[in-house]
């Protein structure tokens, strides 16, 4: 409990310090949400001063800082000037549909590379092994990028998948089978190509630890007493080998929030992507340092659940 | 081969291992070029019952590979190997799952061997459960036996084997092997990496073992001196191949071989080192 509550405090000045170091970085940066408008011959520079006023934006940066750290105690993270609303309902909207996004690709990519990483590493050289070596390979050289490009060039081709977007357009009208059909196949392309960018490396991961694991000489000794394979790869080898994989699940965890920014921007997902590349091109600076914030606290929660479980998995951390 | 070392063999070997060969070969390098290491070249061997036959030689000569196929961990390439008359090597696995209690291994390194995450009493415990020879009660309870029979006390049950001393982990890797009362408990270097009076320790442990439960040892060590004590008979390795066998007094008084030769000669070395030391001590 004592540990839980240090890791907390870690936590909690982490994350000032990350909205200092953001509210500085956005000071240092050229340019200012009210920058544009300034060329709109339309608007006078005294309402551009008085919503400057309005929003706090003439003060100096503690002062801003300050007010902002008030709104954060209030619940609200802050104000968007696009979209004249509190950044908390902002957040609160997108990120439900980047967590739905991402965590269903972290599931698959799970549920994937564990069995195939502990298969593979069961029988290290093989053929099989061999082509699931040569298949992360390939799947690591390529850019998330190009596989999302990829994808959008054969569903462009076959038109067999909606292309991008989270809804088709009268999905409000439809009954729940068709909303539950349309979300899915909206979901294919983002899911896939999120999946197969972090398989190579969760596989690689659990093949490189099970080796490394079913080479001990407490696995052979275990195979001396006549155990079965199954029980083998996974009461022992399996067990043995989870705490890098833990450690690796706190981070999937951890980028749960920002894991997907691009394959958003590119599909037109409506999460946390394509507003922090607005925000950060109109400048919406509390947006751009609440998403942050937010992505921050997820790598937190993320690490404290990885050494959470890993109490719970080794015996030997509890003696320590 | 394997008629012929039969014939050659004692009828009272409880193991016999004939032509025994095994080679490893790995790939590397660029182009691909496979390298390969004979670590047996026809070995054979008796040991017989109720002994502790010790197998020396030098590093790479093939001891623990040879164990290795013995216990069934590895397969041989070709050979033969039979346990109590019946051939376990070439063998079905429904003959080695029948015969793979009978014959046990205790490892050097007791801090690898164990199971970091299971307590004393499950690693113990868990031939047993492997077995299906009684519910977990019973198991746990027949642990903590066999953990008094090594000189563990049974309140360290729940104990994990990092906080045991590398001697008690030692006991440990006993009481587990013997748990499904072996005939043939190999040893390999299971002694080394413990100071002098734990190795006395456990040696004595081991000879007590022997004389309640009828053992047969197979002792795999690199110290000489020791096994010059304790073993009943000793065969030389050399390359893969075992290259003089006899007892004790036979490889270590009048050795045949030229390796077996320097090999009882260093210890000759080593023992001559240690009288001076310690008449240089005593003055």
């Amino acid at each position: 409990m004592r540990y839980l509550q240090r890791r907390l405090v870690h936590g909690m000045i982490l994350l000032v310090g990350v909205s200092i170091f953001c509210f500085l970085l956005s000071d240092l940066a050229p340019g200012s949400f009210f920058d544009e408008m300034k060329l709109n011959p339309q608007i006078s520079s005294d309402t551009i001063a008085a919503l400057q006023s309005q929003y706090g934006l003439d003060r100096p940066l503690p002062v801003r800082y300050f007010r902002w750290v008030k709104s954060v105690l209030r619940g609200e993270f802050g104000y968007s000037f696009a979209y004249n609303s509190s950044v908390r309902s902002l957040l609160l909207l997108r990120s439900r549909n980047t967590i739905f996004l991402t965590a269903l690709a972290t599931v698959f990519a799970w549920l994937i590379a564990v069995p195939l990483g502990v298969w593979a590493a069961g029988q290290p050289g093989r053929w099989l092994d061999r082509i699931c070596m040569g298949g992360t390979s390939l799947l690591l050289s390529l850019p998330e990028l190009v596989l999302v490009f990829a994808f959008l060039y054969l569903v462009i081709r076959t038109h067999a998948l909606p292309v991008g977007g989270m809804e088709s357009t009268g999905f409000e009208q439809m009954d729940s089978c068709a909303k539950l059909w349309d979300l899915g196949s909206h979901l294919v392309i983002p899911v896939a190509t999120l999946a197969l960018a972090s398989l190579p490396l969760l596989m690689r991961h659990v093949r490189a630890s099970m080796v490394e694991t079913l080479n001990s000489r407490f696995i052979q000794s275990a195979r001396a007493h006549g155990i079965g394979r199954t029980r083998l790869l996974f009461r022992h080898a399996l067990p043995a080998a989870a705490n890098p994989l833990i450690s690796l699940f706190g981070l999937s965890v951890g980028g749960l929030l920002s894991g997907s920014l691009l394959v958003e921007a590119i599909l037109g997902w409506p999460g946390l992507g394509p507003l922090l590349l607005e925000s950060s091109m109109s400048r919406d600076l509390y947006v751009v340092v609440g998403i942050v914030m937010a992505s921050t606290l997820f790598m937190i929660l993320g690490n404290l659940l990885a050494d959470l479980l890993l109490v719970c998995a080794d015996p030997r951390m509890r003696v320590t | 081969m394997g008629t012929e070392a039969t014939a050659r063999a004692p009828k009272t070997a409880l193991v016999r291992i004939a032509a025994l060969s095994k080679r490893y070969s790995q790939a590397g390098g660029l182009m691909g070029k496979r390298f390969v290491v004979d670590a047996l070249r026809g070995a054979d061997l008796d040991i017989a019952p109720g002994c502790l036959t010790a197998l020396v030689g030098g590093s790479g000569s093939g001891k623990s590979t040879l164990a290795k196929c013995v216990a069934m961990l590895e397969k041989a390439d070709s050979g033969e190997i039979w346990f109590e008359g019946n051939t376990i090597w070439p063998g079905t696995s429904k003959q080695l799952s029948r015969l793979r209690p009978k014959i046990q291994m205790v490892f050097q390194d007791s801090a690898s061997a164990l199971n970091p995450r299971l307590s004393a009493a499950q690693i113990v415990a868990e031939p047993l459960e492997i077995q299906n020879l009684g519910k977990r009660s019973q198991l746990r309870e027949r642990a903590c036996e066999l953990m008094t029979e090594v000189g563990l006390s049974p309140d360290w049950a729940d104990r994990r084997p990092l906080e045991f001393s590398g001697g008690q982990r030692q006991r440990l890797a006993i009481a587990r092997a013997i748990a499904l009362k072996p005939a043939l408990l190999i040893l390999d270097e299971s002694l080394s990496g413990l100071d002098l009076s734990t190795q006395a320790q456990i040696l004595n442990l081991l000879l007590d073992l022997q004389a309640a439960h009828s053992l047969t040892y197979l002792l795999i060590s690199h110290d000489l001196t020791l096994v010059g004590q304790v073993a009943d008979f000793i065969a030389v390795m050399h390359q893969g191949k075992i290259v003089e066998t006899g007892n004790r007094q036979q490889v270590l008084g009048s050795p045949q071989h030229a390796h077996s030769k320097e090999l009882a000669a260093s210890v000759r070395v080593v023992e001559e080192a240690y009288r001076t030391a310690r008449v240089g001590i005593e003055r």
